[in-house]
């Protein structure tokens, strides 16, 4: 073996030699690019990238639109209300006030809760919380668009829809208390509902995953020739799981009566959107990948969310297929109790979202359709303030989180439909430890 | 029947029973299966009943646990079991977990079908047997057969079980049964003489969570499941060992109680899996057996696994635990002290 230097010029023997591994000096050296949001802790808020385009200008195709004459649709922001507070433009759903001051109702609800059920978790009361500040115009105008019968695969940031249906506030307590009247007898963490009287599906701390739960069922539905459609959720940080993928796939090779939801508030947890898909490109856009349409609602538009919801649901409903929509909003809180924004975004961002509050816009709407006024939003809010108060209080009085605890038995049952021999074995040596000590521990 | 066509009679029964299963995966519609397992069920049923699948394992779980939380039956099926790990999330942290989580609102009773083993030169991603990482899931069951009956039975009563099942089919026994000689001539089903090579045609069950003895014995106990159960019978005859063969068929839920009264008979325990040992099933078998049956031992459980490597492919004889080193742990364990 010759003691050759390796360098760039080293002859090679022959024609099929690899070429030299040595970087090559007239070529530019590749840089790795890695996404940065456009402000940090300390700088000014910046949301110039926001195009909030013009309320009402967005065209409403006919459901039965082909696909291929949307294209254009997910680069334009769907908006009805206007800076007057009036409600403009084809999406416009045209409610009844009656219906709106309900999904007004259903919104400050949700607010009202979020912010008593944080205070308890600062007081020890329940283990973490999640709140949906800023988001509750979604999942309160999804729930009551849809029908009863028609699955919700939410995320955890979409009690709303819950809210909205009247879901006894006490239980959702006990939920978050896990006491002894926990609907989901402490088997799971607070605000991982499952509700299936209120149509609202099991969560899970994976994301991404039902999402294709929610393809199945509505393929399901369709097999059944059922009338029922699926909804789902995602954040914008989880389409980048593979599940996002995977379900947009099946729902466009199987026309699923579906609507797939982006709710992409900017955020995941302290990553901007711009780790999920490049900053100017729409989540809605992806869905012209997978061949049906995508539309990009304003989220904190009450209007804007029903009418787009309805239209997806009558194309599901007509077997038109799925419809992809991103709801462009902002989270306006940290992103669980266990978080805290402002190190890493600027502390009064929320303030300069350019799509403002979602609650305060409804509120404005309805006090320009003069069906509305500030007593009586005043009045209101009192009101469920105080609902949520009474509700926490009779979940408290059954147990805060540690004071009180669903029947031990209960952590052995629906592992399996029934209990195999393991189980019962190690249920009947912890009823043993349990007997022998005069404590609640056992382990 | 073969194998192939006893799971194809149990997949037809349960179609023309119930209108809530169906079939999908890759190829399983049209084209009847890579290895024929669906065939014609598409030309019976009609396309809706046993479809073709986007090749994307998670979202074949993943639709399969929807349809299921709906109210159907499906029976997805994953192409060779090397191939189910892209849906190992939807496997463990929601078909698995959908019932205790919701405390009983919703549930997933789907399941999956899926060719695993080695001993057919299918190299490192057709050879795997990955029974135990679904073992140690709790919320799944786990089943795998060992001859055509119980391969309908088997299948049928996972169809009907309202839990959800991985179904592991042993690819090497489709055909007929294996006795891990890869010199000699390979026999059919047909002409195996083997009893279970009879299928009744309609509708019966294996019961899950049933092991079976197929050789009864006094001098060790043989634990085993599917292409093993057949290397197992070759080592036993060739140890010369009056030992009792067990074929597990269900590894959730477990037969524990025919185990511990084999060994308790027996006092000696002979564990033989083709997965690759560290961590494989036959740990907990053997620490389930050591628990229960100690004063009863006489000789240490021995385990005959494949090796703590990938499956390799030019290597496949000197990797497949076969009847060799099935008899030498059979004699070990009779003449230990």
């Amino acid at each position: 073996m010759t003691d050759t230097p390796v360098t760039g010029s080293t002859p090679l023997s022959g024609s099929d030699a690899a070429p030299p591994a040595v970087a090559r000096p007239n070529l530019p050296r590749l840089e790795l690019h890695i996404p940065e949001p456009p402000t940090r802790p300390g700088e000014d808020v910046d949301f110039t990238h926001v195009n909030r385009g013009k309320a009402g200008a967005v065209r409403r195709p006919d459901i039965a639109e082909h696909e291929s004459n949307m294209r254009d649709l997910p680069y334009e922001l769907i908006r009805v209300l206007d800076d007057d507070h009036k409600a403009v433009g084809p999406w416009d759903p045209r409610l009844a006030p009656d219906t709106l001051i309900k999904g007004l109702r259903a919104m400050m609800l949700t607010r009202a809760f979020d912010d008593r059920l944080f205070r308890a978790h600062r007081q020890g009361k329940t283990s973490f919380y999640m709140k949906s500040t800023g988001e509750e115009a979604i999942a309160a105008a999804q729930s009551l668009a849809l029908d009863k019968g028609d699955m919700f695969f939410p995320t955890y940031r979409a009690a709303a829809w819950l809210h909205a249906r009247n879901y006894p506030l006490t239980t959702m307590c006990n939920q978050i208390f896990s006491n002894a009247e926990d609907p989901l007898a402490g088997k799971q963490l607070p605000i991982l509902m499952s509700a299936r009287d209120y149509d609202f599906y099991s969560i899970s701390g994976n994301l991404g995953v039902r999402f294709v739960h929610a393809v199945g069922w509505a393929m399901a539905s369709a097999y059944k020739n059922d009338t029922k459609i699926s909804l789902a959720y995602v954040g914008d940080g989880t389409t980048a799981e593979g599940d996002f993928h995977e379900a947009m796939t099946f729902a466009a090779a199987y026309r699923a009566p579906t609507i797939l939801c982006v709710t992409n508030n900017q955020y995941a947890i302290s990553s901007f959107a711009g780790f999920a898909a490049p900053e100017r490109l729409p989540f809605a856009a992806k869905a012209l990948a997978y061949g049906f349409p995508g539309i990009k609602v304003d989220g904190n538009d009450f209007l804007a969310v029903w009418g787009a919801t309805q239209w997806a649901a009558e194309r599901a409903r007509t077997n038109n297929g799925p419809t992809l929509i991103e709801f462009y909003t902002y989270r306006a809180e940290g992103h669980s109790t266990s978080d805290d924004p402002s190190r890493y975004r600027p502390k009064d961002e929320a303030n300069h979202w350019p799509l403002g509050d979602p609650v305060d816009r409804l509120k404005d709407h309805l006090i320009a359709l003069g069906a509305w006024d500030e007593d009586q939003h005043a009045a209101l809010a009192d009101e469920l303030k105080e609902k949520v108060r009474v509700a926490v209080k009779e979940a408290e009085a059954i147990g805060t989180l540690g004071q009180s605890k669903p029947p031990i038995d209960e952590m052995f049952e629906d592992v399996f439909e029934d209990l195999d021999w393991r189980l019962k074995e190690q249920r009947a040596r912890l009823h043993q430890r349990r007997d022998a000590r005069t404590g609640e521990g056992s382990n | 029947m073969n194998m192939i066509q006893a799971l194809n009679s149990a997949l037809d029964v349960m179609l023309g029973r119930d209108d809530d299963v169906l079939i999908f995966g890759e190829d399983v519609g049209y084209f009847g299966g890579v290895f024929r397992v669906t065939e014609g069920l598409q030309t019976k049923y009609g396309l809706k009943r046993c479809f073709d699948a986007p090749l994307t394992e998670g979202g074949i779980i993943g639709s399969a646990i929807g349809m299921g939380a709906y109210g159907l039956r499906p029976v997805p099926e994953i192409q060779f079991a090397d191939y189910i790990l892209p849906a190992y999330d939807q496997l463990v942290s929601e078909a698995a977990r959908l019932r205790y989580r919701s405390n009983g609102e919703f549930w997933a009773p789907i399941t999956v079908r899926t060719p695993y083993g080695g001993g057919i030169f299918g190299g490192q991603t057709h050879s795997q047997s990955p029974e135990a990482i679904f073992a140690h899931v709790t919320g799944l069951k786990t089943v795998i057969p060992s001859n055509p009956y119980d391969a309908k039975g088997l299948l049928i009563a996972s169809i009907e079980s309202n839990d959800p099942v991985v179904f592991l089919e042993p690819k090497r026994l489709y055909n007929g049964p294996f006795y891990g000689r890869p010199d000699e001539e390979l026999k059919t089903w047909a002409n195996s003489g083997d009893p279970f090579a009879e299928v009744p045609l309609g509708h019966y069950e294996v019961p899950l969570g049933q092991a079976a003895i197929l050789r009864e014995g006094r001098g060790a106990t043989v634990l085993a499941y599917g292409t093993m159960v057949h290397v197992a019978k070759a080592g036993i005859d060739d140890s010369g060992v009056d030992a009792e063969l067990i074929d597990l068929r269900s590894i959730v839920p477990l037969d524990i109680d025919t185990i511990v009264r084999s060994v308790k008979k027996t006092g000696r325990c002979v564990i033989l899996h083709e997965a690759s040992r560290f961590g494989g099933f036959g740990g907990e078998l053997s620490a389930l057996v050591q628990e229960r049956c100690f004063d009863h031992l006489r000789a240490p459980i021995a385990r005959v696994c494949g090796y703590d490597m990938p499956y390799p492919h030019a290597f496949e004889w000197d990797y497949f635990p076969g009847p060799i080193r099935l008899a030498e742990a059979l004699k070990s364990a009779v003449e230990y002290r």
